[in-house]
């Protein structure tokens, strides 16, 4: 009986057949997602202690259009709706109306940039620089590392469309895909507390 | 730039013939040296036709075992690079007293400390502990790779950038002498015009990006790939610790990144977020480069617990003593290290309520960090204790490391900081704990795994003289800057006007060359080893192992295990081997693994001329050299060819040949 017993567990050592390769990938997405988020922790914390540092120059509520800002948002904000449905399209397999609905949520975001960049241009030429106070640096430099994130979103989308075009849908383009749609919704979210904390508060005190 | 041409304004930006440090000739015979043995070595490789090895077998590997020596050997190098500041400033202190202003004028001086400091804890300690991690954590989880083995090897090229462009200041203008973390405003752009801070920046911006990397990637490796059966509470201890450094790595390194990134904002556009004007705030940076400082040095540290922990049960023979009690002393010290930074500060006049906070935060940690000490006290207790080199280190470590734990402690209690804050108490305490943990960690796990890596073991006469300089050494170089900390004098110091201060100097310079003495016998212990090494063969499971790691071949094979183990017990290779496990001999399978590459090296060669293009603000050669860096990342993306199989019939012949003698130690233990 002993015998019989160190025998089998003796056996139960190894693997006999090559375990199936594991997908860690969309883990490591996600963990290098939350590393980004302490990138943004610190620039909202730069905000928080020089959001009122204005050093006698304008203030929140003189520079922030809060009418472009919510056009803004919600561009981006549809956009992550649009790629929801990409993904849906995904999930039945159908190429071209997902290659349509990426196209369109690449457009909105692209609108999106387009209009930030216009509000910095604007701000510049009026004296506001991220030069001009600790206030208007810790704004720009949050509010532009989110449009640049957004910026590289919008080159990845182009390029994964490129690819999901010549290779189709297989299992590596997939887990492309599922990246970065978890790295556009991120971006939704945080912009949800730049719009919030940066402009919304910002005006107010 | 005396009348230059545009042209060549453009062409250079403010790089000219004047950034050659030629008056210095301290900084010429280092030249003349580094580019002598450079050129050695170089001809060398090439008379011997090894380039082409070098780059398919080591250059472009992706395998954890290979980047993991490659950082052991990158960081030795740098280890030299940084001892020869250290004693430099060692033979300084020990001369420039009274009318003797020394040899080193304090624009050198300062650049010297900054980058002992740095090149120290970013490219010794840090790699050190990353090639330790890579060689050792996917084996002992029975794991044939990291799960992102291609970002590893982008990972040991993003550092060795850093280290060039950390070495190429020495040759090429100047470094930083605003200390190791770069505190403004002198660190500023008024206060520094020239190009050491922006070398100090790119330099650890690569590598900081390099070292984000690989903690995700541990992460991942040990929470997907663990074999079959291990549950995280049978991981090895020294996993353990490395998902805990490595989770520390992936919340606080994009911090680092971030305020660096803030700092040479203000440096190239003229922002102002710690500028003295216009609104900017110093301590801003200083809060934040310490919610990164802080973990980073329990970041140094876990691993090495990790290592004296497999160390000290292995050579006493025993089950590590408390095993669920390190593994929650190790999280329990991931999380405070968090809540601490502001210790580093208690100067800044934050009031009682908040330094008190951060001082009982502080005290806090040394009862995790005490009960470990216990745990390792009572795993040698009744046990058959060996005292080869590995547990010589790790003796050295607890008698060490704990003097240097209650001197935190005493730095811990707010009002004792006012008065020892930034002086050599301080200094005396850091290096304590550095060097008595981390750096005797090291040497400890050098000793213990070098016969996994090579299949000969370390030569043990050496290595107890590496051993006993460095520890006498220790002691003799810190203990007089205890003294002198009390006494109030202040750290970074090339001058010193009181004569009765320069005996305790003269004695730790003494000291710095008996450490000396402990490391050219490590470089001899590794020398003698290798030309004996015959002599010093060993089998694969030299030291009566206990974890995963031993049970594969020494060297082990690529693909680190022939058939994936699996686990039932916590110290699963004394299970498997007290079970009367045979190993297996045929049947194998073919097996996947993935390609070499090159783009790890080509990104990272992309990322060092943008850096050094930015140093020197050559902005063309910075947007070509940022625009190819993107495109070969994309150009990467489009190849899906990216593995290979090893056949079974290869596998069947690795095994075969495979060195797997048992040798006396095994049956002895």
């Amino acid at each position: 009986m002993n015998v019989i017993a160190t025998e089998s567990t003796a056996q139960d050592f190894y693997c006999r057949e090559e375990p199936h390769g594991h997908n860690g990938t969309l883990l490591g997405f996600w963990i290098y997602l939350m590393s980004d988020c302490f990138i943004f922790a610190a620039l909202f914390a730069c905000n928080a202690v020089l959001g009122t540092s204005y050093a006698a120059g304008p203030t929140g509520a003189d520079v922030f259009d809060l009418t472009g800002l919510a056009v803004n948002t919600a561009l981006l904000l549809v956009s992550s709706v649009t790629f929801g449905f990409a993904m849906l399209e995904m999930t039945r397999k159908r190429k071209r109306a997902m290659l349509g609905w990426l196209a369109v949520s690449g457009l909105l975001a692209a609108a999106f940039v387009g209009l930030e960049i216009h509000e910095f241009v604007t701000m510049i030429a009026e004296g506001a620089g991220p030069d001009r106070s600790a206030f208007l640096s810790s704004f720009f430099i949050l509010v532009g590392t989110h449009g640049l994130h957004v910026t590289v979103g919008i080159l990845w989308l182009i390029v994964l469309m490129v690819q999901l075009g010549k290779h189709g849908l297989h299992e590596a383009n997939i887990r492309r895909l599922q990246c970065l749609s978890m790295f556009w919704h991120f971006l939704d979210l945080i912009w949800v507390g730049v719009f919030s904390y940066v402009y919304l508060v910002g005006v107010l005190r | 730039m005396p009348n230059r041409s545009a042209f060549w304004n453009f062409l250079l930006g403010r790089l000219s013939m004047d950034a050659l440090p030629l008056h210095n000739t301290i900084v010429v015979v280092t030249f003349i040296v580094v580019a002598l043995g450079g050129a050695a070595l170089l001809g060398v490789v090439t008379w011997k036709r090894q380039w082409g090895y070098l780059w398919t077998e080591w250059f472009t590997s992706i395998d954890h075992k290979k980047l993991g020596i490659m950082y052991m050997i990158l960081a030795t190098v740098m280890l030299f690079r940084g001892f020869a500041d250290a004693i430099m400033m060692r033979a300084q202190q020990a001369i420039a007293f009274g009318d003797n202003m020394g040899y080193l004028p304090p624009h050198h001086y300062d650049q010297i400390f900054t980058a002992h400091g740095a090149i120290m804890i970013f490219f010794v300690a840090m790699a050190y502990i990353v090639g330790l991690m890579n060689y050792v954590m996917p084996m002992q989880i029975g794991a044939r790779d990291v799960a992102f083995p291609f970002l590893n090897n982008f990972s040991f090229w993003l550092t060795v950038s850093g280290v060039l462009l950390f070495m190429v200041s020495l040759f090429i203008g100047d470094f930083s002498h605003a200390g190791w973390l770069g505190y403004p405003p002198v660190s500023e752009l008024h206060q520094s015009p020239g190009p050491g801070v922006d070398y100090y920046i790119w330099g650890l911006q690569l590598s900081g990006l390099g070292t984000l990397l690989t903690g995700i990637n541990f992460v991942v490796t040990i929470l997907k790939m663990r074999a079959p059966g291990m549950s995280l509470m049978k991981m090895p201890m020294f996993t353990w610790t490395t998902l805990c450094t490595s989770g520390l790595i992936v919340v606080t390194f994009p911090i680092l990144t971030a305020t660096l990134l803030l700092l040479s904002l203000d440096r190239y556009i003229g922002t102002h977020f710690f500028t003295a004007a216009l609104g900017g705030n110093v301590m801003m940076y200083i809060n934040l480069i310490w919610i990164w400082g802080h973990p980073e040095v329990y970041i140094l540290i876990l691993p090495l617990f990790g290592v004296f922990s497999e160390i000290v049960s292995t050579f006493s023979g025993k089950r590590l003593f408390g095993y669920s009690s390190m593994v929650y002393a190790t999280v329990s010290i991931m999380i405070l290290s968090y809540l601490v930074w502001l210790h580093h500060f208690f100067t800044m006049g934050s009031g009682a309520d908040v330094n008190s906070f951060f001082s009982l935060t502080t005290m806090m940690i040394s009862i995790p960090t005490g009960a470990k000490i216990f745990n390792w006290l009572f795993t040698m207790y009744r046990g058959r204790v060996r005292f080869d080199v590995p547990m010589l280190w790790t003796m050295g470590f607890l008698f060490t490391f704990t003097i240097g734990g209650m001197t935190g402690v005493m730095l811990s209690v707010a009002p004792a900081d006012f008065l020892l804050h930034n002086s050599l108490f301080l200094i005396a305490h850091f290096h304590n704990v550095i060097i008595g943990g981390v750096v005797f960690g090291i040497f400890a796990g050098i000793n213990y795994w070098f016969p996994k890596a090579f299949g000969f073991r370390l030569d043990p006469f050496w290595g107890k003289c590496s051993f006993w300089f460095w520890q006498i050494g220790f002691w003799f170089a810190f203990g007089p800057l205890y003294i002198l900390g009390l006494m109030g004098v202040t750290r970074r110091l090339s001058h010193f006007t009181d004569p009765s201060l320069q005996k305790w100097f003269i004695i730790a310079a003494f000291g710095a060359f008996l450490i000396l003495l402990g490391i050219l016998s490590f470089v001899m212990q590794i020398y003698v080893s290798i030309r004996h090494r015959e002599k010093y063969a060993v089998g694969h499971d030299p030291w009566g192992g206990r974890t995963l790691e031993w049970q594969t071949s020494s060297p082990p094979p690529p693909y680190n295990f022939a058939f994936v183990p699996k686990v039932h017990e916590r110290d699963a290779w004394t299970h498997m081997k007290e079970s009367g496990y045979q190993r297996p001999l045929q049947g194998f399978n073919d097996i996947h693994m993935p390609k070499s590459t090159a783009t790890g090296v080509v990104l990272s060669a992309l990322g060092f001329v943008f850096g050094f293009a930015m140093v020197w603000y050559i902005w063309w050669l910075a947007a070509v050299s940022f625009v190819a860096l993107i495109a070969y990342a994309i150009h990467h993306t489009f190849n899906y060819d990216r593995d290979y199989h090893v056949s079974a019939d290869e596998v069947n012949r690795f095994e075969h040949a495979g060195n797997w003698a048992t040798d006396p130690q095994e049956v002895r233990a």
